[in-house]
């Protein structure tokens, strides 16, 4: 379980985080949402460890992660996908997908991997060999998220997956979310489509300049008005 | 032609020699986007140590010693002077290198107390003379380039086969990225430098073989030839790095062939200013992908 306490995080001159609590239960899908600028992706980086905290804590299954490296983070089973995907454009699918494996030693274990997201993405086995940055936005993604996949993670932390794709290719990439949960991976979602990370998640906050102003199971916060009008659209 | 010939054939060979300090910078710039201004003085002291090591010790000791100083130099001034700079803006880590490219000539200026050090045949084997074609030339001129494309062909295969080459490929892209891949950033950058001294090593080696003395400031004008090199091929690329070489080593020694040596540094030059106004980007610059 990733519980988070109390975390005040400094960002580029401005308070990003001013005190949030959270936790991420293992096995749920938690989903963080909120507007531009809330803080959503800061905490995630401050999670990963590509940021640094002013103070709080951030327990993983009871370790302190603050002040760890980000390879000692990622070794201990925390992988993200960042926002924009972020793919290598001149790697091929492969070696995308390998260096996502960049901390493991066990080759056999890694094949099997691979061939575990092919079967969760068939379009990326069927371009394995083209270079990633050929590949449409909805592919990248699916790559960005097989890539963070490959690290074998416990938590798979995922930074505005439905971004600029097509309505058809959000849906393919939120039942796959799905069934990565199914497969035993805790996923903490952010998301500016909150009617979608609503829908899929256990458990769901609402992040407002860097505080939390609500939180409740994703059925609860999409009957809320208030989480409606800001978020949803009045009449959706 | 057999006038030109031996001014071909050590074209080829300046021209190996240029390629194997090229490649330190366009790797550099690849991961860092910093010009390693203090490349150029790496290789004079490499050039230094092998003076010292020559004399006192047995060449088979020397050499390696000279590589391995070289290295550690290298890494150093990675450490010192360009990590704590990580997240400064890049005309600092610039200013840094100009910095330490002064802080080494004057460290060795202290050293040699100015004065040039004799090249007194340091490493036996390959300054003997050969005839190849008709032409007399020592015979590092004929190992200097066949070293260098080995030595090429290596790198090459390291960056695109092996795990190290993945993560120094996923930095040059995307740092951070990298970072979240588990990817130890500064071990990837350390040994950039490792591997741009090692070559920077072997050429100042090939280089100084034919040279009367090193001083001070000998590092200067192969370091910036080698610079345009990169800059010509297109810096960043490795494979630019080599084929700019080749071509400014033979082209200089083409125009001094035809009597025109007081130009051939000139025309360097003036091709690195051709460079930059009509392609930027060199002969195999980057192609600008966007990140989305």
């Amino acid at each position: 379980m990733l519980k988070i306490e109390n975390l005040h995080v400094n960002y580029g001159g401005i308070q990003a985080l001013r005190g949030i609590s959270l936790e991420v239960p293992d096995g749920k899908i938690v989903t963080l949402i909120g507007a531009n600028g809330a803080g959503k992706s800061t905490t995630l980086r401050t999670i990963t460890g590509l940021v640094k905290a002013a103070s709080g804590s951030i327990q993983w299954n009871g370790e302190e992660l603050l002040g760890k490296s980000i390879d000692k983070i990622v070794t201990s089973g925390i992988a993200m996908s960042p926002e924009g995907r972020r793919v290598f454009p001149d790697m091929t699918v492969l070696e995308n997908l390998k260096i996502g494996a960049y901390l493991r030693k066990d080759k056999a274990e890694i094949e099997k991997d691979i061939k575990w997201v092919y079967s969760l993405f068939p379009r990326l086995e069927e371009r394995s060999w083209q270079l990633a940055g050929t590949l449409s936005g909805g592919e990248q993604q699916m790559l960005a998220v097989g890539r963070a996949l490959m690290s074998r993670p416990k938590l798979m932390m995922l930074d505005e997956p439905s971004l600029g794709l097509a309505p058809l290719v959000v849906q393919d990439i939120f039942s796959i979310i799905r069934e990565i949960n199914r497969q035993g991976v805790t996923v903490l979602l952010i998301e500016q489509n909150a009617n979608m990370a609503l829908k899929i998640a256990d458990l769901a906050y609402v992040l407002e300049t860097g505080t939390i102003t609500m939180s409740g199971t994703g059925a609860e916060l999409l009957a809320d008005e208030r989480v409606k009008e800001a978020y949803l659209g009045k009449n959706s | 032609m057999q006038e030109l010939l031996p001014y071909l054939i050590n074209g080829i060979s300046v021209g190996g020699q240029y390629a194997l300090i090229a490649i330190g910078y366009t790797l550099v710039y690849g991961i860092l986007r910093l010009i390693n201004f203090a490349h150029g003085d790496v290789f004079m002291v490499a050039g230094l140590v092998m003076v010292y090591a020559t004399t006192s010790m047995p060449f088979y000791i020397a050499l390696p010693l000279v590589l391995i100083a070289t290295v550690i130099l290298g890494f150093v001034i990675e450490r010192v002077a360009y990590k704590p700079l990580r997240s400064a803006p890049r005309m600092s880590l610039m200013i840094s290198a100009i910095g330490v490219s002064y802080l080494i000539q004057n460290l060795a200026f202290y050293i040699t107390g100015g004065v040039p050090q004799p090249v007194s045949n340091p490493i036996p084997w390959i300054s003997e003379n050969v005839t190849i074609l008709g032409a007399s030339t020592k015979r590092v001129t004929l190992v200097t380039p066949v070293l260098t494309i080995l030595l090429v062909v290596a790198l090459v295969y390291l960056i695109n086969h092996t795990k190290i080459g993945m993560a120094m490929r996923a930095a040059a892209k995307d740092f951070e990225t990298a970072q979240l891949m588990g990817i130890k950033i500064n071990a990837v950058i350390s040994m950039t430098f490792v591997i741009g001294s090692f070559l920077a090593a072997v050429g100042s080696m090939l280089y100084f073989t034919n040279y009367p003395s090193v001083a001070i400031t000998s590092g200067g004008m192969p370091g910036l030839k080698a610079f345009v090199a990169a800059v010509f091929g297109g810096i960043g690329s490795i494979p630019g790095a080599v084929v700019g070489a080749f071509i400014i080593g033979l082209c200089e020694e083409i125009i001094k062939g035809l009597g025109y040596t007081t130009f051939s540094d000139a025309f360097t030059f003036a091709l690195l200013i051709v460079v930059l106004c009509v392609k930027p980007t060199g002969l195999f610059g980057e192609k600008v992908t966007d990140k989305v």
